[in-house]
């Protein structure tokens, strides 16, 4: 699935030991998309792959994160992985949504891949509906977090230092028996299958995401990036957090071309 | 999500994933359905060969191809019949089956405008130049197949794609309106490989090409 491509002058390696693997869930309002944009685009980092696969639909284009007229021109496709090893980050990018029925062979084809690259740990940025809180979410901060058992040992209690708020289960049959509860991401497209799986595989996962709409997710998609930063600190967090994140160029005209002047 | 009459509705989300899909077990029957579904939408290439038999593509003998031009879509069909396809210089080499719910080509090689079909050519002069031409729709899960069964059966060592599509003006991106955009115009996208000269501008962010011409 991994396709390793040439980084122009190191040699091409799969090996990812010890780094943490970001990447987004194709989610609701394309939060987490938005947010590893961000990450990418502010770092500056370096494409270093892509995924073969038939379970996205396929799509290309110019570099989504062109800054001049020289680096404008590589293409980029619907699954890259870039990486900055100065920070042990190795960041996959998804543009485009499952194939029907591809999403469980994509799940299992990229958990496989995790292991056999060495990645130390995975962080997922989704997101999941607003409207289906219950009254007591509807209050207080909109972001939550999860964390695989074995990663929970590692980290659990820096989630608590930093104050954050464990997303919450629900009830399994809602009115009819509260004691059973099941994990419920909606709108988190695979978010929960790769959760349930990375626990049963014994995979350092953490899943970050934030209750949203449809609508303009470009505020989302700052506040879940500067959500991961308390964390993960990728950047210097200053007074205002989301001017140091950069916006790539591709962001441009993402509600419609300009008005005709015949119009008015 | 409650809409203005005050019913609730379920949003269409970006995620892509149905939770209903996700939640669902699938029966053996439901199993059944979808192999019955995935063999129907097989795509199949069936290549002529120089006695004029028809054979199922073969991988294990790739034939030499030097340039492939592969034209998908209605208009940039056209355009190959139009400007370059005639009966004296090009020979049919081969066809796709394929169906789905927009379209079903069939084995015919005797087609008309009108119909959907994908068609192979192949220049009598020189052999190795090979030609496509796709009015046919292929639908998403297809894109995939059609691709790996096609270039499955060609060598791939110094081979030149060319791929021409079209799309409406509407949904180019630009700062201007596209109402006073003078059009049609060329667009280009290139491999960092491809070292000739592009005769148009390459397309600018954020535009992006879909379905199978990006496949």
């Amino acid at each position: 699935m991994f396709v390793p491509c040439d980084r122009g002058g190191g040699s091409a390696s799969s090996d990812f030991k010890g780094f943490t693997l970001l990447m987004p869930a194709v989610s609701v309002g394309n939060v987490g998309q938005l947010a590893i944009d961000l990450v990418i685009s502010t770092l500056g980092m370096t494409k270093v792959g892509y995924f073969y696969t038939d379970c996205l639909v396929p799509m290309v284009g110019n570099n989504p994160y062109a800054t001049a007229e020289e680096n404008s021109k590589e293409l980029s496709i619907n699954a890259e992985v870039y990486w900055l090893p100065s920070k042990k980050l190795v960041v996959l990018q998804i543009r485009s949504p499952f194939i029907k029925n591809k999403y469980r062979p994509f799940c299992e084809t990229l958990l496989s891949w995790v292991k056999s690259s060495n990645c130390a740990r995975v962080v997922v940025l989704s997101s999941s509906h607003a409207y289906q809180r219950d009254d007591e979410q509807l209050l207080g901060t909109p972001l939550r977090y999860l964390l695989t058992p074995d990663l929970e040992k590692a980290v659990g209690s820096f989630m608590q230092e930093l104050n954050w708020k464990e997303m919450e289960k629900v009830a399994a049959y809602p009115g009819i028996n509260d004691t059973e509860k099941v994990l419920h991401i909606p709108g988190g497209g695979i978010t929960k299958l790769l959760f349930t799986e990375s626990c049963s595989k014994g995979i350092q996962m953490a899943v970050l995401l934030k209750f949203c709409s449809e609508g303009d997710n470009i505020p989302d998609a700052f506040a879940l990036v500067n959500y991961l930063n308390e964390w993960l600190q990728l950047i210097k967090s200053e007074v205002n957090a989301s001017l140091q994140w950069k916006i790539p160029s591709s962001w441009r005209l993402l509600f419609g071309n300009g008005l005709p002047p015949a119009l008015f | 999500m409650a809409t203005f009459f005050g019913e609730v509705v379920v949003a269409p989300s970006r995620a892509g994933v149905d939770d209903e899909e996700e939640a669902r077990e699938e029966t053996p029957e439901d199993q059944e359905i979808r192999r019955e579904l995935e063999k129907k939408r097989e795509v199949e290439v069936l290549w002529y060969l120089k006695s004029g038999t028809s054979a199922e593509s073969s991988a294990d003998k790739p034939f030499v191809c030097s340039r492939f031009i592969v034209a998908i879509g209605h208009n940039a069909a056209a355009f190959l019949s139009s400007f370059i396809l005639d009966s004296v210089c090009w020979e049919v080499v081969g066809v796709v089956k394929l169906w789905n719910e927009w379209c079903r080509t069939s084995q015919t090689t005797n087609v008309l405008p009108t119909d959907s079909f994908c068609l192979f050519y192949r220049l009598i002069s020189d052999p190795t130049v090979l030609l496509c031409q796709c009015s046919c729709y292929v639908a998403e899960d297809q894109q995939f197949q059609w691709l790996e069964k096609v270039f499955g059966c060609m060598q791939k060592e110094g081979l030149q794609v060319t791929i021409l599509s079209t799309c409406p003006v509407a949904d180019y991106k630009t700062q201007e309106s596209t109402l006073t955009l003078p059009s049609p115009f060329l667009k280009a996208l290139k491999t960092k490989e491809f070292k000739e000269h592009i005769c148009c501008p390459l397309l600018e962010q954020p535009n992006i090409v879909r379905d199978l011409p990006a496949a």
